[in-house]
């Protein structure tokens, strides 16, 4: 007791007269203040625009509306075809994502010679910049001269200037950045399934894909949940990749959500856009989470 | 049912030799446990049995078959581990179902549900049965896993120290359910553990483990009379039998460092006077009487309830004894003690193999 009442003296903080409440505060309050500032406060005022017809570019005050921005924005066929893009482009990437990164992670749950380092070769492509990325899987997917088209034998195929095309090519290459996201989340928790269990099984006479489904699977579970939460809301709100490498014929929410705010600058409808977007994933976000958590509860 | 036998097994990991030409009889219907300290090779050679480890060197038959290059599953044993190794997420019922639901047996849902059912009311955890395995306590896990192994009729159940994790009330508990259990069902049972009191309580059979090498196989009361060296002499009993060294000498035991010279049984041939010998006595075979030859200053008085174990003194050495439970001793009082001199063991005082094996 003596000796911890002698180091609280000596401490700078208590020499200041600093209490436990002070230091609390001073850690607390920026972080709340930040918070506000770039978070919440813009997250209010841009509800706010989104019930008035406003121009940022114009120098007129706003004019409130009511909710016409998102009757026209939900009647609007083109805002419909935008979600179904979009929506497509969430199913195949994220599918392909999760379908690759646990393929590679079943593959690298055991003992081989240059584990660490062909693991961390695998998780390059997670670390570098979107738009980096989307550059020179541009030049990949060039129909004259692009190394993809060569290797397929596909002559002059059309992928980045296809609609349906630039959405299966924009979607593999962020297959590509993002499954060793997935199969980082995924090793974590085969790691965690105890090797008792396996043997367990051994003796008990379940095969191979028995032991799968019934022991594996259930066990890392969650873990690919919470994968599947981080990429849908990532893969929902797509901006860069599509924007770089196609933006004319990809047109997921984000890039029509970009062009209304900045090309048109028609604010208020774009904020009004941006709320539905952000209900949208939220929704999706949740019903994940419960299944999550009716899993752990289980 | 079936019988198991190994056939100069070897199994080494690296540099380490965990077993060492090891032979091994176990006849159909037995309970065999092996016992030996951590390290000992004894869940190696259990592991080797059911498959999960494949043998350096040597022969593992199941009922006269070699199995070296059969898979576990086509092995058909059961092994219960320590750590229960139940599936987590699923219920009892679940848990026990789980070798029967397997492709390989095409058993019918019916036929699984009363199986499950049989085995439930043995261990009597048929309460527990739409229980999730993580809310259950260590003994009730247990069970469950010994429930696993039973609903299947395996040819031979493995028990990997199943009891070691519980406590010592539990332990005493299950360990009576568990012999009985494996006289109702008939079965080959091998049963490794480092407690001699679940090897003396449970085995028909015990094999002594050391160091990777099968020192003794016989009977409890074999194994416990005649330990054919001092280290078995050391494993079984509690506490352990006394070790003296010392020489005969007309007849008598001479032990120098303690000061005594006890009478004792006619010494087998090869203990010449003169020789460095090792007596080996049972704590229950040493008296207190008036007259006796011995003398020793009590040290300490361990009081059991139906007995006192006391440690006593005598020179430089210090010894075991077990007596009634009424007996009036003190702490540092002198005592003069006898030994049965017909249950001397002889062992030699160079290599400790008991001079009369054999």
């Amino acid at each position: 007791m003596a000796v911890l009442a002698k180091l609280d003296a000596g401490s700078p903080a208590a020499r200041r007269g600093w209490s436990d409440l002070t230091i609390r505060n001073a850690f607390i309050i920026p972080t709340i203040a930040f918070l506000i500032i770039f978070n919440i406060f813009p997250l209010i005022y841009s509800l706010g625009f989104s019930f008035t017809e406003y121009r940022a570019s114009l120098n007129r005050p706003a004019v409130f509306v009511g909710l016409a921005n998102y009757r026209d924005l939900l009647s609007d066929p083109d805002i419909w075809r935008n979600f179904t893009i979009t929506a497509k482009y969430v199913i195949i990437s994220v599918g392909g994502q999760m379908l690759v990164g646990f393929g590679l992670a079943l593959l690298l749950n055991r003992t081989f010679p240059f584990k660490g380092l062909i693991t961390t070769l695998l998780l390059l492509p997670m670390m570098l910049s979107m738009a980096v990325v989307g550059l020179f899987w541009r030049l990949l997917w060039d129909p004259s001269w692009g190394p993809i088209n060569y290797a397929l034998g596909l002559g002059k195929f059309e992928w980045l200037s296809h609609p349906t095309n630039a959405l299966f090519a924009v979607a593999i290459t962020d297959i590509w950045m993002w499954s060793p996201f997935v199969m980082l989340l995924s090793l974590a928790g085969l790691s965690a399934v105890p090797q008792h269990l396996y043997e367990a099984a051994a003796i008990d006479r379940a095969g191979t894909w028995y032991t799968f489904r019934r022991i594996t699977l259930p066990l890392v579970a969650p873990l690919l949940l919470i994968a599947l939460i981080f990429r849908t809301m990532e893969a929902f709100k797509t901006f860069d990749l599509p924007f770089i490498m196609s933006a004319q014929s990809v047109e997921t929410v984000a890039i029509t959500l970009y062009q209304m705010a900045f090309q048109s600058w028609d604010t208020g409808r774009a904020s009004a856009l941006a709320y539905i977007v952000l209900i949208v994933v939220v929704c999706i976000t949740n019903i994940y989470v419960k299944y999550l958590n009716r899993l752990r509860e289980r | 049912m079936a019988n198991i036998a190994l056939k100069g097994v070897t199994k080494r990991f690296g540099n380490l030799t965990a077993l060492k030409d090891l032979d091994l009889e176990i006849t159909d219907g037995e309970f065999f446990v092996l016992l030996g300290r951590t390290g000992a090779g004894k869940t190696t050679t259990l592991r080797m049995i059911a498959g999960l480890e494949e043998p350096t060197s040597g022969q593992i038959f199941i009922d006269g078959q070699d199995v070296g290059d059969w898979g576990v599953a086509e092995r058909d044993v059961a092994l219960v581990l320590q750590q229960y190794s139940l599936y987590p997420r699923y219920t009892v019922r679940e848990n026990l179902a789980f070798p029967l639901k397997s492709p390989i047996r095409r058993l019918d849902a019916a036929t699984i549900a009363q199986q499950v059912e049989r085995a439930a009311k043995t261990l009597r955890i048929d309460h527990l049965l739409d229980r999730k395995v993580d809310k259950l306590s260590g003994g009730e896990m247990q069970r469950v896993s010994i429930g696993r192994a039973i609903v299947r009729n395996p040819r031979v159940f493995l028990m990997d120290e199943p009891l070691s994790a519980l406590d010592a009330k539990l332990r005493e508990a299950l360990r009576t359910e568990l012999k009985n259990l494996q006289v109702n069902l008939g079965a080959t049972f091998l049963f490794v553990t480092h407690d001699q009191v679940e090897a003396m309580s449970m085995a028909d059979h015990i094999g002594v483990l050391n160091e990777g090498q099968l020192v003794q196989t016989g009977t409890p009361h074999e194994v416990y009379n005649h330990p054919l060296n001092t280290f078995v002499a050391q494993s079984v009993g509690s506490p352990p039998m006394n070790l003296l060294a010392g020489k005969l000498d007309k007849g008598k035991a001479l032990i120098a460092e303690a000061g005594l010279a006890m009478p004792c049984r006619a010494a087998p041939a090869q203990a010449n006077a003169g020789s460095s010998l090792v007596f080996g006595v049972r704590p229950e075979d040493i008296s207190l009487e008036a007259d006796a030859p011995g003398e020793a200053r009590i040290y300490d008085i361990e009081n059991h309830g139906v007995e006192k174990i006391l440690t006593m003194r005598a020179g430089e050495t210090t010894f075991a004894a077990t007596v009634a439970a009424n007996s009036q001793v003190a702490i540092d009082e002198t005592v003069r003690f006898a030994w049965n001199p017909d249950k001397i063991v002889f062992f030699d005082g160079e290599t400790g193999n008991n001079l009369q094996a054999g």
